[in-house]
């Protein structure tokens, strides 16, 4: 069943401050084999222009991801979770996430398609530290698939 | 040691890379970045939704990809923009040896603020697995 297009424009309350760490930043890099050392080291960090360690490009999903589940959620919206797949993911940073950070998600629904009986949305995640400034924005596609869908497709 | 905007040209190469990624790779990035999925770990609940096998998270290839670009820039900060589309999941079989995701990248185009747009190539088992993956990177 197509989800309701009226859901498109709406936005969610800001999600709680989630503390940046250098320790959870440490766990993310070791995590994707990156030894790069702006990621691992103050120091180098610092010799590229950074007061802390930084995170890598991909890190902002930790955060995005569960800031989404407000729309997967969302008992209005009726999606079916369980056949949720990430379709894209784009981010655009203003400055890399640094240790010390914290980052609130504001989470707005851009599109709602139906394609092939696929329920599409296009969601975006804008990241603000919690002082205000503009970090960083996370648009992905979520497809909730048909029931009889190719299963293969997608994450 | 960064790349000079004025060292490159459209189609200037960045040097491919090859990432392993093994049953153990994921199960380290589903506690790091919360993504718990029983896709990406458990053989029995992937082939009762229709997998093949395990798949890795379309995040972790991603994570991946852009080493190509961080590594040639030294400052992963350079990145300002960055997007995938996951065209095809990477199967990751419990062998011992898993999968081998590779990555190429190019120069596409030269922006203002010396800026350029990197396009990526991802494959796995000979299949593209990204599709549309580009960087903006600001380059000195």
């Amino acid at each position: 069943m197509a989800l309701d297009p009226s859901f498109i424009g709406r936005s969610y309350p800001p999600t709680e401050p989630y503390q940046v760490s250098r320790e959870k930043i440490r766990e993310f890099a070791i995590a994707v084999r990156d030894p790069n050392p702006a990621y691992l080291d103050p120091e180098a960090a610092k010799a590229l222009g950074y007061s802390d360690v930084i995170a890598p490009p991909t890190f902002p999903v930790v955060i995005s991801m569960p800031a989404a589940d407000q729309v997967i959620e969302d008992p209005e919206l009726g999606l079916d979770f369980s056949r949720v797949v990430h379709g894209d993911q784009k981010f655009s940073y203003a400055r890399p996430l640094r240790a010390g950070d914290r980052v609130r998600a504001v989470l707005t629904i851009d599109n709602i398609k139906s394609l092939a009986g696929n329920d599409v949305l296009t969601v975006t995640a804008e990241l603000l530290e919690d002082s205000g400034e503009y970090l960083a924005k996370a648009t992905m596609t979520l497809v909730a698939r048909a029931a009889a869908a190719d299963e293969t497709k997608g994450e | 040691m960064a790349i000079s905007f004025d060292e490159v040209e459209v189609g200037t190469e960045l040097p491919a890379q090859s990432f392993p990624v093994d049953r153990a790779a994921l199960v380290r990035y589903a506690g790091a970045s919360g993504d718990f999925n029983p896709i990406h770990w458990n053989e029995k609940f992937a082939l009762e939704v229709g997998l093949p096998d395990v798949i890795a998270h379309g995040m972790f290839t991603m994570a991946e990809a852009i080493r190509v670009v961080t590594d040639w820039t030294g400052d992963p900060g350079a990145v300002v923009e960055y997007g995938v589309r996951f065209s095809r999941p990477v199967v990751v079989p419990n062998d011992g040896v898993g999968a081998v995701i590779e990555v190429s990248g190019k120069v596409a185009k030269l922006l203002e603020d010396r800026r350029v747009q990197v396009d990526l190539v991802a494959t796995s088992g000979g299949q593209k697995v990204l599709g549309m993956s580009r960087a903006v990177v600001q380059l000195g």
